[in-house]
């Protein structure tokens, strides 16, 4: 099956964001691959505040069947997270869990004005009410299929399928 | 009943004999070795087929626990156990509660074992009275009841004052004195040997000149007194060293190794294995391996189980906590069985330090086959592997370090005065 | 007969935190890294994440610690778990009841974690051992065995300061014999690869063949503390200060307790730990506790962050 090119969605979905969003918003990646696309958008917007990461994995509510992930990065919110105008961003929106986590961390640092979200591609199968501002690409792939985005050496992005069934 | 046992390999360290000979009992005797007496009608026929025949064992150290310890095991229970072990005379330690240190606790005990009709039961008087370590207690009266030796509980020897005078007064009497050497002041709340497992583990610790001090006074009080002293269950390959010195002295010294020390060492405690809490502790595997080597040349004289039933619960504590001892007397013969395998030994040599040497240092009438004599016998399979469990453990008390091992020598019968006590 | 290390399951995967000894550093290394990400919910507004929402976390001391069990408490209740305090020193164990027994009643309650303190070694152990399986056991100080998060909780201090363990001298110095944070600093330190670990003290605080623990022995501080980059002191408990093992505080304190003079004879850069509480003027002198090289009150604050993620890779940690 053909992929989209992940290059072409990042400056779709850069563009959507540049035309639309807050002046003065804050940009925060989700690890690993939200913050790779958060620190390309943050460049390319030339946003001022500084740039966030978060790592849901404390957050997560899969806790209780798969554990702690085994690599967990820090979470660091170097602005006041109180009254920001709040841009979250995320490489593959499927069930929407991951964003659920990450808006329940973020509530934890303050009460944001606003939140949007940014997610590279919607890949469907969504399991919660939760969708996209800006999306760069939207497809519809079988449930059995992982969609994973890959950062190269060069720092091209791109997009890698799988069958969860297998391991990686 | 007359009994008849053919074809079995008699081994009799005693008599020195390693060969297929038929024995044939009555009367509780040994009647014939070799060719059947005239008009001997056998009521009983034993096929010995490729089994050893040799005679029951005798063990210097079985707890049975009565009087007064009964929660932890029983009479029957352990005697039981050690007819299962092949043992037919025991020896066993002051220490119960109270304390044999009168005549009347002694026929009591004496009577009880006796009713049973199973293993001799050979009572270690006190030494002194309540084994305080401050009264003597009157041995003569005692030894009348039936104690043949002497000695102390463990690890408390009295003040070198009155060990003194109990010696001398022994000897008096030509009674011997047996003695687990340990210096209290060095031991207090001490659990593990002074070495790199408890210093990894945090264990209190007993060290090795705690036994070896109370060796060295020993010996110089047996050199002052000249009563025959015996030296229970040494641990150390320096206080060995001591020993060995002393005998070749000419000094009247004896001493035993506990299944235990012969084949663990303290790395056996693992993670705080319970099982593994003994006194003396189990030292380093260069300690065993000295115990080893001095069985073999005659410096130790016997191998003795150690027996000490104790109760499950009282082994499910930290290991400081948990209560001293493991059960042995069933272990007695594979485990002596396995230290003259792994010594690459004949049998006849091996047996020895659990029949002959131990009868001769107890002083008693027993551990050989000889016509005319006391028909205890005991029957095994050296080839019969088993597996340590609970279940294949008669004693009461489960807890030992060998559980779960496969160990050699299965016993099929036990006679103890020519009655069949034990049968498998 | 050994047996499998009893904190791992057959997968290697760590079950409970008894000590530090055996341990591969690819499990204290995650544990440290897990602990770096708590130290930032530590510092926010609200300290509170719901990862162990609906756990029961049942802290049994045995023997009386307010400060170990309230870091444990924090940690616990930071994580969103239910906690309960037994103070078992005064209650069951005086009726007659066995450890086991308590600890078999409270896994009636569908505990989901002990944190065990016991003045036994190995009682830790033998719980652990005993439990249900999906029940797990941190090690909160037994005996003078192990107290394996002291010990990570000072490795993550040290790394915070001196980021690279193999290039290290460090020393600890004080009561080796009795304690339990040293052995587990000392597994903790030579697993990690720090390459030269001292111990310093008079030969009555030292075990037997302390050396095989992989130790190099001082008796002198002046000698002991060259070139070394940090010291780790120990507590010397009130009863071991006069006695059998030393004559006199005072005595202890000029010979081993760490003043500004001694201090100096390490490297310039050297930083000081304490397990606490401390015994100024035994162990240590204010101007050391409190001086600028001191980071004895960052060690307080790693702590709730080191159990915070000793307890979440346990908890999802499931057989």
């Amino acid at each position: 099956m053909q992929l989209p090119d992940a290059e072409k969605a990042f400056d779709s979905l850069a563009k959507k964001i540049q035309a639309d969003a807050h002046k003065d918003f804050a940009l925060i990646g989700i690890h690993t691959g939200g913050v790779w696309l958060a620190e390309r958008l943050h460049q390319a917007l030339g946003i001022k505040q500084p740039l966030g990461t978060l790592d849901v994995a404390f957050y997560r509510d899969d806790f209780d069947k798969i554990g702690l992930h085994p690599q967990v990065k820090p979470s660091e919110i170097p602005f006041a997270v109180e009254g920001a105008h709040i841009l979250l961003v995320d490489d593959v929106l499927q069930t929407g869990r991951t964003i659920r986590a990450a808006i329940n961390e973020l509530f934890d640092y303050g009460r944001p004005a606003s939140i949007s979200f940014a997610a590279l591609a919607d890949r469907g199968g969504r399991e919660l009410p939760i969708a996209a501002q800006y999306t760069g690409v939207t497809l519809e792939l079988p449930v059995d299929k992982m969609l994973e985005l890959k950062c190269g050496k060069n720092g091209k992005l791109s997009f890698h399928l799988y069958d969860k069934s297998l391991p990686e | 009943m007359k009994i008849h046992i053919k074809n079995g390999r008699l081994i009799d360290p005693k008599n020195g004999i390693d060969a297929v000979q038929d024995i044939f009992i009555a009367k509780g005797k040994i009647v014939a070795i070799g060719a059947a007496p005239d008009e001997f009608q056998a009521s009983r026929v034993i096929d010995a087929q490729s089994l050893v025949v040799c005679p029951g064992l005798v063990d210097l150290s079985v707890r049975l626990r009565e009087p007064g310890l009964e929660y932890m095991a029983t009479l029957e229970s352990e005697m039981a156990a050690a007819v299962a072990g092949g043992v037919t005379s025991i020896a066993c330690p002051p220490d119960t509660d109270p304390p044999l240190d009168e005549p009347g606790l002694v026929e009591m005990l004496k009577h009880r074992a006796k009713s049973l009709n199973q293993a001799h039961v050979y009572p270690i008087g006190a030494l002194t009275q309540g084994l305080k370590g401050e009264r003597l207690t009157e041995m003569a009266e005692l030894n009348d009841a039936g104690c043949v030796v002497f000695g102390q509980s463990d690890g408390l020897l009295p003040n070198l004052r009155v060990l003194m005078q109990a010696m001398l007064y022994a000897s008096t009497f030509g009674f011997s004195v047996w003695l687990r050497p340990q210096e209290i002041t060095l031991t207090g709340d001490g659990v593990a040997h002074d070495g790199e497992v408890a210093t990894r583990l945090g264990l209190l610790t007993v060290p090795v000149c705690a036994e070896t001090i109370a060796i060295g006074n020993i010996i110089l009080l047996t050199k002052e007194t000249g009563v025959r002293v015996h030296l229970c269950r040494i641990s150390s390959a320096e206080g060995l060293a001591m020993i060995r010195t002393a005998r070749q002295q000419g000094l009247p010294i004896t001493c035993d190794v506990s299944i235990n020390h012969l084949h663990l060492s303290d790395m056996d405690i693992g993670f705080f294995d319970s099982n593994c809490h003994l006194m003396p502790p189990l030292r380093s595997s260069s300690d065993r391996d000295a115990l080893r080597h001095g069985l073999l040349d005659g410096t130790i004289g016997a191998i003795c189980s150690d027996h000490a039933p104790v109760d499950e619960d009282a082994k499910l504590l930290p290991f400081g906590q948990s209560e001293v001892g493991a059960t042995g007397v069933e272990l007695l013969l594979p485990l002596t069985l396995k230290w003259g395998a792994e010594m690459r030994l004949p049998l006849l040599n091996v047996l020895s330090r659990i029949t002959s040497d131990p009868a001769r240092i107890l002083g008693i009438d027993a551990g050989h086959l000889s016509p005319g004599g006391a028909a205890d016998i005991c029957i095994f399979d050296p080839d019969h592997y088993w597996k340590v469990t609970s279940s294949a453990i008669l004693s009461q008390g489960k807890n030992t370090p060998f559980m779960g091992m496969e160990i050699p020598g299965g016993v099929k019968y036990t006679l103890v005065n020519g009655h069949i006590v034990y049968e498998h | 007969m050994i047996n499998r290390n009893p904190q791992l399951d057959e997968h290697g995967v760590l079950q409970h935190l008894l000590t530090t000894e055996g341990l591969p550093a690819s499990v204290l290394l995650h544990i440290l890294d897990t602990a770096e990400s708590f130290v930032g919910v530590t510092e926010r507004d609200v300290k509170k994440i719901p990862l162990l929402r609906g756990k029961s976390i049942f802290n049994l001391f045995f023997e009386p610690s307010t400060r170990t069990r309230t870091t444990f408490e924090i940690a616990a209740k930071r994580l969103s778990a239910d906690v309960f305090n037994l103070n078992i020193a005064v209650s069951a164990q005086s009726k007659g009841e066995t450890l086991l027994d308590t600890v078999n009643n409270l896994s009636a309650m569908n505990a989901d974690m002990f944190v065990v303190r016991h003045a036994q070694s190995g009682a830790a152990h033998l719980i652990a051992k005993h439990v249900q399986p999906d029940i797990h056991v941190i090690n909160a100080g037994d005996g003078s065995h192990a107290h394996p998060t002291q010990a990570l909780l000072d490795m993550f201090t040290i790394r915070r300061y001196k980021r690279d363990f193999r290039n290290l001298r460090v020393a600890i110095i004080g009561d080796i014999l009795h304690s339990r944070v040293a052995r587990s600093q000392i597994h903790a330190l030579t697993t990690l690869g720090v390459p030269e670990v001292r111990v310093i003290a008079p030969k009555t605080l030292l075990p037997k063949m302390v050396e095989r623990l992989g130790v190099h022995v001082y008796h002198d501080m002046a000698k002991g503390l060259k070139d070394i980059d940090v010291l780790m002191m120990l507590r010397l408990q009130n009863e071991r200060m006069k006695g059998a093992n030393l004559p006199s505080p005072e005595e202890y304190f000029k010979y081993y307790g760490l003043t500004p003079e001694k201090l100096s004879l390490a490297r310039r850069d050297a930083i000081v730990m304490h397990p606490g509480p401390m015994n100024r003027g035994v162990e240590i002198d204010s101007e050391v506790a409190d001086g600028k090289q001191s980071v004895i009150l960052p060690q307080v604050t790693f702590g709730i962050a080191v159990r915070m993620a000793v307890m979440s890779i346990l908890a999802g940690n499931q057989v």
